[in-house]
């Protein structure tokens, strides 16, 4: 079976849960942007977790389906339909053979993920189908999804469809700061510095995008312009460059770089930056690396246990 | 050697704050080590000049257990690990045409552009890492005369293989992107394969030399490598 593009979105891509063992060639994790959501809508087909599924960010893709097929749509809020009927959300359902699966604007959020039982049937590159859009490979052609582009779904047995228990992503979508680590450069900051960091709060730039997500507000510097080796950095590092406006590394990040790095959010929160707008407001708070690893851990646990047995 | 948490998932290891040959082969006797070890716990080695981040599972493994095994590998590796590290020689085309900043850099270090080329393509350079983008690579060895700082403002479109100097840096674009060095010449050689194994054409640790070759010989090689393509 396949699915045809009908309108694309603002910025569709097929993604899994990233490409790794190639850092050291420069090569970003990429990946889904919010992982939670999108391992949730995989589960709720019946797919392996990772199985190639879409990305829409802020607004939604119209796709035009062959033959019928069950999907789940998870992440932030979209308004969606399958020819005049609404669709949930957060639960799988059926589309008929032939119709139009319309995904509106995303809403509370900036990100909407579309599994499609099966998954995409998406060529590995480097062992990830994930799309990395600046180095012009993975996914759907190294690009973009296109008006027109058709994708292929996979073959599959017999899968069991899920579905979560009454208010389970709840907690989810509530508000909060961002919880952070301190980062590896931490010396070179004043007590000052991070009292501006974690009382402030900071608004998501415009200019934020899956590689990095920029924050404006209380302006941080380090107590001397000093020059760092270039060195490695993290997933989710938060790094300062001269202007004094921190910038949160993303999925599709630079590998290494020579900013120094004041924190770094925890592993159990990047799902929050994935669902994070422009013009957002965002504050930071602090947590020891044993807290923000039993928060993954607890996560994990969650994870199981939103599901109806 | 300092070993750092990074973040819940990270440690970085520090060999020290200098640019040496001789800290960047710990560094890669550590990355080596660490590749052979063959741990999934382990998802990405990022080195830079003088330090290694690795990049794990902290559900299945904890920063302790991993800062041991660290302590343990660069006791046993020292400095002086086999290496799977290659001499690799990259065609370029000094060609004006693919270096249209060459006569600036020519003035600039008070040479002829062939001096420049002469210089710029007789050391072996060490591949320090790759980073920033896939495929670009971090090289040591630039001769002091050829320093010279990045353009003011940079290029929106730079086409990919273009080799230039930043500072006391020299590097090849791998891809066509915007950026800020003084372009001196052009590899036909694609740097960065997202379908071949291993995709890029460097690997940290390697040794390579520019080879410099005529405009003729670029265009053949180049309809070579775009003949393998299709």
């Amino acid at each position: 079976m396949t699915i045809r593009v009908a309108t694309p979105g603002f910025f569709t891509t097929v993604q899994d849960l990233g490409r790794y063992g190639y850092a050291h060639l420069g090569i970003s994790p990429a990946g889904a942007a919010d992982p939670l959501s999108f391992r949730i809508a995989n589960r709720l087909v019946g797919n392996n977790e990772s199985a190639p599924a879409l990305e829409m960010t802020l607004l939604g893709a119209s796709l035009e389906f062959d033959e019928s097929a069950i999907v789940a749509l998870t992440g932030a809020a979209c308004e969606c339909k399958a020819g005049s009927a609404q669709v949930p959300a957060n639960a799988a359902f059926d589309i008929p053979a032939g119709a139009v699966l319309q995904c509106g604007s995303v809403t509370d959020g900036a990100r909407c993920y579309l599994a499609v039982q099966g998954g995409f049937e998406i060529p590995l590159c480097m062992g990830s189908a994930s799309t990395f859009v600046a180095g012009h490979f993975g996914g759907f052609k190294g690009r973009r999804l296109q008006g027109g582009d058709v994708l292929g779904i996979r073959q599959h047995g017999s899968l069991r469809v899920r579905s979560l228990r009454p208010r389970a992503l709840e907690s989810l979508r509530a508000p909060q700061a961002l919880r952070v680590t301190k980062g590896p450069q931490e010396d070179w900051f004043d007590p000052e510095a991070f009292e501006k960091l974690f009382t402030s709060a900071y608004t998501v730039s415009e200019q934020s995008d899956r590689a990095g997500v920029r924050l404006k507000g209380e302006v941080v510097r380090p107590r001397e312009q000093s020059e760092l080796l270039t060195e490695g950095i993290a997933l989710g590092a938060i790094q300062v460059p001269p202007d004094g406006q921190p910038i949160i590394l993303f999925v599709d990040q630079q590998t290494t770089g020579g900013y120094p790095k004041i924190a770094n959010v925890i592993a159990a929160d990047m799902h929050r930056v994935g669902q994070l707008r422009p013009r957002d407001e965002v504050g930071l708070v602090e947590v020891s690396i044993a807290e923000a690893v039993q928060m993954l851990d607890q996560q994990e646990h969650w994870l199981t246990e939103i599901f109806v047995p | 050697m300092k070993i750092i948490p990074a973040s819940d998932s990270s440690l970085l290891i520090v060999f020290g704050d200098v640019i040496s040959p001789a800290l960047h082969q710990r560094v890669m006797a550590l990355f080596y080590a660490l590749q052979d070890w063959h741990d999934s716990r382990i998802r990405n080695l990022h080195p830079g000049y003088a330090s290694l981040l690795i990049d794990f599972d902290p559900l299945r493994l904890t920063h302790d257990e991993l800062s041991l095994v660290v302590q343990q590998l660069a006791l046993a590796s020292g400095d002086d690990a086999d290496t799977p590290a290659k001499a690799v020689v990259i065609p370029v085309c000094y060609d004006a045409k693919f270096g249209p900043d060459l006569f600036d850099v020519a003035q600039h270090a008070g040479l002829s552009p062939e001096e420049v080329v002469q210089l710029h393509s007789s050391p072996t350079y060490l591949v320090y890492f790759l980073g920033f983008s896939p495929g670009f690579v971090y090289l040591g060895g630039l001769p002091e005369a050829l320093h010279m700082p990045r353009l003011a403002t940079p290029r929106p479109a730079i086409v990919g293989g273009s080799v230039g100097i930043a500072g006391s840096q020299t590097g090849i674009y791998p891809v066509d992107s915007p950026g800020g060095w003084r372009l001196i010449g052009r590899t036909p050689v694609r740097m960065f394969e997202p379908e071949a194994t291993p995709p890029t054409r460097l690997q940290p640790g390697d040794r390579m030399k520019f080879s410099p070759i005529d405009r003729a010989t670029f265009e053949e090689m180049k309809r070579g490598a775009e003949a393998r393509l299709r």
